[in-house]
């Protein structure tokens, strides 16, 4: 510990002195501290010992309070100490001891901490249905007072939600297209049903792939935006100061919100099933040779229109899912960076979740449309 | 604290022929300024005039477009990581509203400077953050307390206990009364006056308020013209014939604080 110094003077008779001398300041306390510390308090327990500090040239508060803590927290008597340093002793010596809590094994904790995330879940979806119930009051509103349809807002987020993510969803699209395309084509080649391949891409893509894959897009850019931005509009009180002008957060923030992204979704949806199809077209053309207007002209033959419309409707209520979800979450934040970053986090994760289980009960309510079985 | 440090030679703050540019706009042309060991410098101006990018420059957190900026005799720039991290430890900053980790209970952000020593025991630290809780007059029972749950007030004393946490020589201060209703401001003052004292620190701080200023500083620094006008004590700035001067010293608010500090330094 380069300038402070811990020198053991042993006398006679089994006595010794403790020399600290040196620059004593919390700059000066280096990796060696530690054990320097330990030797103190081991030192500071005899009784044979005794401390001169009077060769302390720079003793600050952080020290001060090291060698309290040796002394046992009490003013050792028979310590040497420089005057002008007896002030920092007083300052140490003057804070209120906190007492120490025990902690006690909580058995119950497992349980306890399970009923608490029931409790919550249900609060959430008791807040998700209010929030749902409010959209539905501010529609019929808004169809008897036209004038105040928020379009500056919609549009807005329509920009944000829909016309940015076109590049990305077409690309993510076409890839996927392409790579069920091929892996699907390797398996049909063994049963010399390479024609297949018009009717798995087209239904599968249409109905389910599509829909699926822009709203987990949709969840993951446009439901973390929404949640970060209703929650930093809550933390710097812009929502508080709309409140004061008379602009409804609801109306104003949260419809326009969920009626872009049910504008803009199925829209999506359309667009990816056509990249995922121009992607699926262009690997069946190369793997099995299968020609651009054979695949266009076959398409609409194997797939039933009402896919089409189900894929639509998909977008639709996954829209409304996200959006809902973003809001929810982004309404509850709290003025900390952790509820931030677990508030987005959980606004994405219960979106893609609750997409799926919509996707799941979707599936079971349409099982016998759109399929010539 | 730095109470008995073997006082080294020379300003603590060397301000050098600063400018400063973003982008089209000069901010500052010429800014010179020096703080010595042990006074409390106050640095006003308008707004706008550069009082926060001056010290954001003297906390290293950016850089001079020409110019030196020199701490404890060492030139910023010219410094390695190691000295750099040395002198960082030197200084304490408190931020205008407390930038205080809001993540982290009022107990882990005195602490974390301390922690990131990575030298300290968990009991040593503890009993140096009640120190300093208990040195800015916090009780016991805030130690837990969320940053969220603090009022302004108490932000600004935690704020105010963390940038002691390192025992450093020198503290900065950006706006220390912003935000504070007069009881608190005044009481903040007087901790700061204290502390200064009894710790033997040398303090620089952008300010606006007149009462601050007057308790405070020994000496005033104005920036305006994109350089340092004048330096000298309250009184002496207070006389000169410059038009912002005249508006910030002469008007009636002056003369009301002035009458008060005046009356709290005979008390």
């Amino acid at each position: 510990m380069a300038g402070a110094v811990l020198r053991h003077e042993f006398a006679g008779g089994g006595r010794s002195v403790l020399h600290l001398e040196g620059e004593w300041t919390l700059r000066h306390f280096d990796a060696g501290f530690a054990h320097i510390s330990a030797h103190m308090i081991e030192l500071g327990a005899d009784p044979r010992v005794d401390w001169d500090l009077t060769g302390i040239t720079a003793f600050d508060s952080a020290a001060a309070m090291a060698v309290w803590r040796a002394w046992g927290r009490r003013r050792r008597e028979s310590a040497r100490v420089n005057p002008e340093h007896e002030a920092l002793f007083a300052r140490v010596a003057a804070v209120p001891p906190l007492p120490h809590v025990t902690k006690v094994p909580d058995w119950l904790r497992p349980i306890v901490f399970l009923g608490r995330r029931v409790l919550i879940l249900f609060e959430n979806l008791a807040s998700i249905a209010v929030l749902l119930g409010q959209m539905i009051f501010d529609s019929i509103y808004l169809v008897r007072h036209p004038r105040d349809i928020p379009w500056r807002e919609i549009s807005a987020n329509i920009h944000k939600a829909g016309t940015q993510a076109l590049p990305v969803t077409a690309m993510v699209g076409f890839l996927i297209g392409v790579v069920l395309s091929y892996l699907s084509a390797l398996q049909l080649k063994n049963f010399g049903a390479d024609i297949y391949i018009i009717n798995i891409l087209g239904i599968g893509v249409t109905r389910e792939m599509a829909p699926v894959l822009a709203a987990v897009l949709i969840a993951g850019r446009s439901g973390s935006a929404m949640t970060a931005h209703i929650g930093v509009m809550r933390v710097t009180e812009e929502i508080d100061a709309m409140a004061t002008m008379g602009i409804p957060a609801s109306l104003r923030l949260v419809l326009p919100k969920v009626s872009a992204l049910a504008i803009v979704t199925p829209l999506l949806v359309m667009w990816t099933t056509a990249a995922a199809l121009l992607g699926g077209m262009l690997s069946a053309n190369y793997q099995l040779g299968l020609s651009y207007s054979f695949f266009m002209e076959t398409l609409p033959k194997v797939v039933p229109i009402a896919n089409l419309w189900i894929g639509f409707i998909k977008g639709v209520m996954f829209g409304v899912v996200v959006a809902i979800v973003a809001c929810h979450y982004g309404l509850r934040i709290r003025p900390n960076t952790e509820s931030l970053s677990a508030g987005t986090t959980g606004s994405v994760v219960t979106a893609i979740s609750s997409v799926i289980v919509v996707d799941a009960v979707f599936a079971i309510l349409t099982k016998d449309i759109g399929l010539d079985l | 604290m730095g109470a008995n440090e073997p006082e080294e030679e020379g300003p603590v703050i060397e301000v050098i022929d600063v400018c400063t540019q973003i982008g089209t706009q000069l901010i500052h042309n010429g800014v010179s300024l020096t703080v010595n060991r042990g006074e409390v410098m106050a640095l006003v101006g308008g707004s706008g005039s550069g009082k926060t990018t001056l010290l954001r420059h003297v906390i290293g957190l950016t850089q001079p477009t020409r110019g030196k900026i020199k701490l404890f005799g060492q030139d910023l720039a010219e410094l390695d990581r190691d000295a750099a991290h040395r002198v960082r430890q030197r200084f304490g900053t408190l931020f205008q509203y407390g930038a205080l980790f809001s993540a982290l209970p009022v107990f882990d952000n005195i602490a974390l400077p301390l922690r990131e020593l990575r030298v300290l025991d968990e009991g040593l630290i503890h009993d140096l953050v009640m120190m300093k809780l208990h040195l800015v007059e916090l009780e016991c029972a805030h130690a837990r307390k969320m940053p969220a749950q603090l009022s302004g007030g108490m932000i600004k004393r935690v704020g105010l206990a963390r940038s002691l946490s390192l025992e450093p020589e020198l503290l900065v201060l950006d706006e220390p009364t912003a935000g504070l209703d007069p009881d608190r401001s005044e009481s903040f003052v007087k901790l700061i006056k204290t502390l200064g004292r009894e710790l033997h620190l040398t303090a620089m701080m952008v300010t606006h308020d007149l009462d601050t200023l007057f308790t405070l500083a020994d000496r005033v620094a104005v920036l305006a013209e994109q350089r340092i006008i004048a330096v000298g004590t309250v009184d002496e700035i207070a006389a000169l014939p410059h038009p912002f001067i005249r508006n910030f010293f002469q008007g009636e608010r002056a003369e009301r604080a002035r009458k008060m500090a005046a009356a709290h330094i005979h008390k």
